[in-house]
């Protein structure tokens, strides 16, 4: 999702507020963006994520996030941000051996 | 045209109906809101409940069905029985509103009869995970977990539209009134319970009359609602005596069963 960094969408009146959902799968470690629903409240958000979301055994846990309060990234600003990572090779934790002791990583 | 099926009047078999027919006539009633709930969200939500009580209903009728002896199955059991035979309480046949008529129904008539219904059956699941029927303690060691799901969710609507906006609000106490009569029933003793609980099979109805009542009163007291008075109406549904709404839903639920006997997928 992307949105200017500056400014949040508001809900247009009557309509309840966005939420975007975040599962984790059973077997992983990390939340992933599924999807958004509209939701009154946090606690009506975290039920319908579960039943929207979860129904096909996708999930072992949910994050719900109020769309507005999600600060993404400004496209416009694409390449200053992320472009000069593409030459910068010695960033990367390739060039030693982990020793076998903690080589789990 | 198939003819109907009549199960033996085992007491066992008899209570274990009760708990399957509850089951299967909720989905059913649950189930005429998919693809017409109020919000997106809630359709899926329903859809999914009653889907989870029509899981809940093939375990038990199975179960009903051996311990019957008479050779049917979970769909004969479901499909070919007359009105008098499904031993559902009167409250789950009700159609999904006040007056009756309207289609799909009112969503606030909908969550308090969920929110009652839904109180009872975790009462009665969480004990009969301690049945002595085995297959009986297996099912309600997963019905016990979507039932606390579902009486969650009712109950949160509930305290969302009692304590609402006076439309949501005047909806609710509307919903409580007509439904109120039909939960005394849910909580009556017979010969049924009795042979139940001296088999080990489950508790008695009454005995699941105070955990309920203290949920659904602390249920009502944030939703800013009052219970009822207690009127001297009872219902027979548990005795097979069910209201003129029964054989609408037993209508539209057998039909294709009856006109094409065996047919399958």
């Amino acid at each position: 999702m992307t949105n200017d960094a500056t400014t949040a969408p508001q809900p247009a009146a009557g309509e309840w507020p966005l939420w975007e959902v975040f599962v984790r799968s059973r077997a992983g470690l990390d939340h992933k963006h599924c999807g958004s629903l509209h939701a009154a409240d946090a606690r009506m958000a975290i039920q319908m994520a579960r039943d929207v979301y979860t129904r096909r055994q996708e999930g072992s846990s949910v994050w719900v996030v109020r769309s507005d309060q999600i600060v993404a990234s400004d496209p416009g600003d694409k390449e200053a941000y992320f472009d000069p990572m593409e030459d910068k090779v010695y960033r990367h934790p390739t060039f030693y051996r982990l020793p076998d002791a903690v080589d789990h990583m | 045209m198939q003819a109907s099926i009549r199960p033996s009047g085992r007491p066992d078999v008899r209570y274990l109906l009760r708990l399957g027919d509850t089951c299967l006539i909720l989905a059913q009633r649950l189930s005429e809101w998919c693809g017409h709930a109020p919000v997106l969200e809630e359709d899926i939500a329903l859809a999914n409940m009653a889907l989870d009580l029509i899981g809940q209903a093939r375990g038990v009728l199975s179960r009903a069905a051996a311990l019957d002896g008479q050779g049917f199955d979970e769909d004969g059991l479901a499909f070919l029985r007359d009105e008098h035979d499904y031993l559902n309480p009167t409250i789950v046949e009700l159609p999904n509103g006040v007056d009756g008529r309207e289609r799909p129904g009112d969503f606030a008539f909908t969550v308090v009869r969920n929110a009652l219904v839904s109180t009872w059956m975790k009462a009665w699941w969480e004990r009969l995970r301690a049945s002595r029927d085995a297959e009986l303690a297996a099912i309600a060691g997963k019905a016990a977990k979507e039932v606390r799901y579902h009486q969650q969710h009712a109950a949160d609507w509930v305290v969302r539209l009692g304590d609402g906006t006076t439309g949501s609000r005047d909806r609710c106490v509307a919903a409580l009134r007509r439904l109120w009569p039909y939960t005394a029933e849910l909580f009556e003793d017979d010969a049924v319970d009795e042979a139940a609980r001296a088999a080990g099979l489950g508790p008695v109805a009454s005995e699941l009359q105070a955990p309920w009542r203290a949920d659904v009163d602390a249920i009502l007291r944030e939703a800013t609602l009052e219970a009822p008075a207690p009127s001297a109406f009872r219902s027979g549904g548990r005795a097979g005596r069910h209201s003129e709404h029964m054989g609408y839903v037993l209508a539209e639920m057998q039909v294709l069963q009856r006109a094409y006997p065996g047919g399958a997928w």
